[in-house]
């Protein structure tokens, strides 16, 4: 009896090990191959669907999978586990190596001296650690903020604007600073009270940190995180309160609330490294989405109708930011 | 509780003779019991229009296949041992403890702190000092639900998971103020992670070009004090004494509430130096999702390692290479991560399905070795 | 701080606690009626997940809510019975094939959310129902007589729960076979089919949980949407003394206290944020320490029974 179990476990083993890995796909001389590898889902609705959303695009305008190979590891909060997705995908080959984590930082740093010929993209941050092969990115989200606190500001009745929060650091933090900066620029006495639930992932505690806002009185909610779709979610079903976005379009989820986006728009930036990298120049660059370079854009949904003199106050903000007259502090 | 299936000869007094058929025989059901549940996997992927082969030989390549890997199936192994050595010692006191996640944020929050701040220190002492006040940290979190377990008669399940989210509140709150990276501060980045932590407190790597980092023989090295704290101490023997039998334990005179606590504040140790081997080891600084889930995983090698702490040690290798192997599998064939997670669960519930399978075969064998004997 | 004790926040506040107490409510309920019998299942969590998500998808389908709510209950049906095999027949583990249920739960409804969805989307779910005469009394009646019918469901399980567990023979058989099995058994108890009975009716209102939480709380469906409350409905369990109305208290207690922080942010007190969010958790165990609640759980539990060992 055991000897059977035995000699079945070896064959198993043999078996799975002559099928082998899988065989190589020969790659065409100009075909580009992009790997990207992100901390949280790409349906996340924020930030690592923004990057996803942006590959995907560029894809298509290339001419699909046989211009532009792409491949994902997602989930990757363990940075150990990204560490080796991102050694692996260089190993392989691949043109462009994505870190989408601010926590992926060190692995970058150990892993781009080992593959000299492979361009390693990393964000969000400034660090390109001095290597010739390291872009690194950054969202200006405080631009957007500022526009969203802009209109918000022109648009709200109450007076009282809410903003869900989920850990006050990196993207959101800057945000919403943004935000309220935008709010005060307009009128310094509307109360813009935040709320922070303590995490990036607890959507029932965001729509109560939503209706709660809404209950004291806000008529306009701001927020970041995927959690946030809770908090549209409380405005929905309110059905009168607006919602201003950020890291990706969130209009379809309340097609008459949501009066603008911040969209982060990675594909300028994409377009950049390849062409770079085609070019011969591997890295070295640091990348900052701003409403300058088109790398934030403010998407106003067409399901709601913004007033004119709104509209045009916030183009006013966009125009401001980008000229420089008005400095938006992170 | 724990139910003793290991069948002990007899005959050895000697301190560290295994009767190595016995664990072949031991192993065979949980190796089995993992196949089966990566059978059901193979139906999953067959649904993803995914050839199984592919995928797990990818796996296989992916856990075994380079130095690198093995390498990194160790690293993962280190905090997993480290957590399955403190939840054996719970185990054996018929305590279960759930709190690991919090306990190595606190093993994870000191470690950081401490080195920090003592950053003036030479790496000879700055590095145990670390080490020890990380055990402690960690300690202290079990130590809270310990108390009140022995005291008050609070249960524990109940305290340790509610610390779990209040240490991942405390974290949060150090690491978006005073812990934050100054670094990120003024680059506007306001990262949710300290500052790199100086190198002389890093565990230096045993490999060059590898991630395998001198932690790994530090869980390895107590693993062993473990077993000889458990099996050739007073207080380990007192410990077993309450898991097997609280009431024969209280006749005896063993303070059992005392264990119990004892043995909860010492698991919450072990899981503190998981976080504390992580900070030093693996990311030389604080950041979020520092756990990485050990503390539940931890629970699962543990029992692959049936609850002892020498089999933790090859439980946690094989664990960690799973998961090594897993993640590989996934670029190979680019599945949604969550097709591991679903296969990862279905190994733990087979595996933990086939116990009874183990006990029957041990039964079994017990009742060949009494009649052989019976025979002489 | 007098800004606290207005109408509104007061409303507010309680209104809040309310909605977020159903799911721990389902959830906790189920999970009492299990260990009572002798079974603990820490994979509640990803049976709410499933649950949730099953009632999601078949509302985002067909537009039902109460098919949706029929799904969900089947799908905690299933998940229940799973785990009654791995703990009861096959005697495991069960804090271990627990978590196991969890991970598999939690990874299976990721999986099935974006092979079939892809992506967030919401759907209209539960409104609120206002109770007639009752839904007007000031206060009380904005706070517990309008709200959406799981939460009104939720609520009454806690009576109901009570009197099944205190008045009926099967709640007996339920609590001998977790106090006593040997007994039990001896008196013509099958004590493993009141086990499974036991699980599944819990898996069946974890599965509930889940639905409230998608078609009534949040109405969408997300990974992870739980993201661990079915660690803190277990919890709950222990702190309600393995009674109805204790889960209800502990339910309740948690809840407001979460809804006060809120509030509390919302309103500019000055109070650290990640402080505000320990709150709920570090009063559940103070008010377990201080109140001297010292129920002892069922002896049976976590135990595997087996005839002919005692």
């Amino acid at each position: 009896m055991k000897t059977r179990i035995v000699i079945v476990i070896v064959v198993i083993a043999l078996l799975t090990a002559a099928c082998g890995g899988p065989a190589a796909t020969p790659v065409a001389k100009d075909k580009i191959r992009i790997a990207v590898v992100m901390p949280s889902a790409i349906t996340d609705m924020a930030f690592s669907q923004s990057m996803w959303s942006a590959l995907k695009a560029v894809q298509t305008e290339m001419g699909g999978e046989s211009a532009l190979e792409l491949k994902y590891s997602e989930n990757m909060f363990k940075v150990p586990d990204a560490a080796a997705a991102i050694r692996d995908y260089a190993s392989q080959g691949f043109d462009i190596v994505i870190a989408h984590g601010s926590q992926y930082g060190t692995s970058v740093q150990e892993i781009a001296t080992d593959f000299p010929k492979t361009t390693f993209a990393w964000g969000t941050d400034v660090n390109t650690f001095g290597l010739p092969n390291v872009h690194a990115y950054t969202a200006a989200a405080e631009e957007g903020g500022y526009v969203n606190g802009v209109l918000a500001a022109m648009l709200t009745k109450s007076k009282k604007i809410g903003v869900t929060g989920p850990v006050e650091v990196g993207d959101a933090k800057t945000y919403i600073d943004g935000f309220v900066q935008g709010v005060t620029s307009v009128d310094p006495s509307i109360n813009v009270s935040k709320t922070w639930t303590g995490s990036f992932s607890d959507v029932a505690l965001m729509t109560e940190a939503a209706k709660t806002h809404i209950a004291s009185g806000a008529d306009a909610l701001t927020g970041s995180s995927q959690s946030v779709v809770g908090s549209i979610g409380a405005a929905k079903d309110n059905g009168s309160v607006l919602w201003f976005g950020t890291q990706q379009d969130q209009s379809s989820l309340a097609p008459n609330l949501v009066v603008a986006s911040q969209q982060y728009d990675w594909t300028a930036m994409i377009k950049e490294m390849i062409k770079n990298h085609q070019a011969g120049k591997l890295g070295g660059d640091k990348y900052v989405l701003q409403l300058k370079n088109a790398g934030l854009k403010m998407l106003y949904n067409a399901g709601y109708k913004l007033p004119d003199e709104v509209k045009k106050a916030g183009d006013a903000a966009i125009e401001g930011i980008k000229s420089g007259s008005i400095k938006v502090n992170p | 509780m724990p139910t003793e299936a290991v069948v002990v000869p007899a005959r050895s007094r000697r301190r560290f003779v295994f009767d190595w058929k016995e664990i072949l025989y031991r192993a065979a059901v949980p190796i089995l019991a993992m196949l089966a549940a990566f059978t059901v996997g193979a139906v999953l992927l067959l649904l993803l229009n995914v050839n199984p082969f592919t995928a797990y030989a990818a796996l296989i390549e992916g856990a075994f296949g380079s130095t690198y890997s093995i390498t990194q199936s160790l690293v993962k192994a280190t905090p997993l041992l480290l957590v399955a050595l403190g939840i054996c010692i719970a185990f054996r006191a018929s305590v279960i403890n759930v709190g690991g996640e919090g306990q190595i944020i606190l093993g994870a929050l000191m470690a950081t702190w401490f080195s920090l701040q003592f950053r003036a220190w030479p790496g000879w002492l700055l590095i145990p000092a670390t080490i020890i006040m990380g055990f402690m940290a960690g300690a202290a979190w079990g130590f809270v639900p310990g108390i009140l377990k022995a005291r008050l008669g609070v249960n524990e399940i109940l305290t340790t998971i509610m610390m779990n989210f209040i240490a991942l509140q405390l974290m949060n709150l150090l690491l978006r103020g005073p812990l934050m990276d100054p670094g990120g501060v003024t680059a506007g980045t306001f990262l949710a992670q300290s500052e790199r932590l100086p190198e002389q407190v890093w565990l230096a790597r045993m490999i060059p070009q590898t991630p395998l980092h001198t932690g790994f023989i530090l869980a390895v090295a107590l693993a062993f004090v473990v077993y000889i704290f458990l099996w050739r101490t007073t207080i380990g023997y007192r410990i077993r004494a309450v898991g097997l039998n609280p009431h024969a334990a209280r006749y005896a005179g063993i303070k059992v509430p005392f264990n119990q606590a004892l043995s909860l504040t010492l698991a919450g140790g072990f899981a503190g130096l998981a976080g504390v081997v992580e900070v030093l080891g693996v990311h030389h600084r604080l950041l979020e999702g520092i756990t990485s889930g050990y503390g539940f995983t931890g629970i699962v090698a543990a029992l692959f390692g049936g609850l002892h702490p020498l089999g933790a040690i090859p439980a946690s290798y094989l664990f960690g290479s799973l998961l090594v192997g897993a993640d590989k599998m996934q670029r190979a064939v680019q599945v949604p991560s969550a097709l591991v997670d679903t296969i990862m669960g279905l190994v733990v519930m087979f595996v933990v399905g086939s116990a009874w399978l183990s006990r029957r075969w041990a039964a079994r064998r017990l009742a060949a070795t009494a009649k052989r004997q019976e025979v002489k | 701080m007098d800004k606290i004790f207005t109408t509104v926040v007061i409303v507010g506040i309680l209104s809040s606690a309310i909605r977020l107490a159903t799911p721990y409510l389902y959830a906790s309920i189920g999970e009492t009626i299990g260990q009572l019998s002798g079974v603990v299942n820490l994979g509640v969590d990803g049976i709410m997940l499933m649950g949730a998500y099953a009632a999601f998808f078949v509302v985002l389908n067909t537009g039902n809510l109460w098919l949706g709510v029929l799904a969900a209950m089947v799908v905690g049906l299933l998940m229940g019975l799973l785990m009654s095999l791995i703990s009861v027949t096959l005697k495991a583990e069960q804090g271990i094939s627990g978590i196991g249920l969890y991970i598999f739960g939690l990874g299976l409804s990721t999986l099935l959310f974006k092979v079939t969805i892809g992506t967030v989307k919401t759907v209209d779910g539960f409104q609120p129902i206002k109770i007639p005469v009752l839904g007007n009394i000031p206060i009380l009646g904005e706070v517990f007589f309008n709200n959406n019918v799981m939460v009104y469901i939720a609520f009454l399980l806690v009576p109901a729960a009570w009197w099944v567990l205190e008045k009926t023979t099967w709640g007996l058989r339920i609590k001998a076979a977790g106090q006593n099995p040997a007994a039990a058994d001896s008196l013509g108890v099958n004590v493993d089919r009141v086990r499974y009975m036991s699980v599944c009716l819990g898996g069946m209102l974890a599965g509930l949980a889940g639905a409230a939480l998608s078609l009534a709380l949040v109405k969408l469906f997300q990974e992870n949407l739980t993201a661990g409350m079915g660690f803190i409905a277990v919890a709950l369990v222990y702190f309600g003394g393995w009674k109805p109305v204790g889960v209800l208290g502990g339910a309740l207690l948690f809840s407001t206290v979460n809804a006060f922080q809120l509030w509390m942010q919302v309103l500019g007190v000055n109070i650290n944020s990640n402080v505000a969010v320990m709150l709920p958790y570090l009063l559940t165990i103070a008010a377990l320490a201080f109140t001297m609640n010292r129920a002892r759980q069922p002896a049976g539990l976590n135990v595997p029974y087996e005839r002919g060992e005692s």
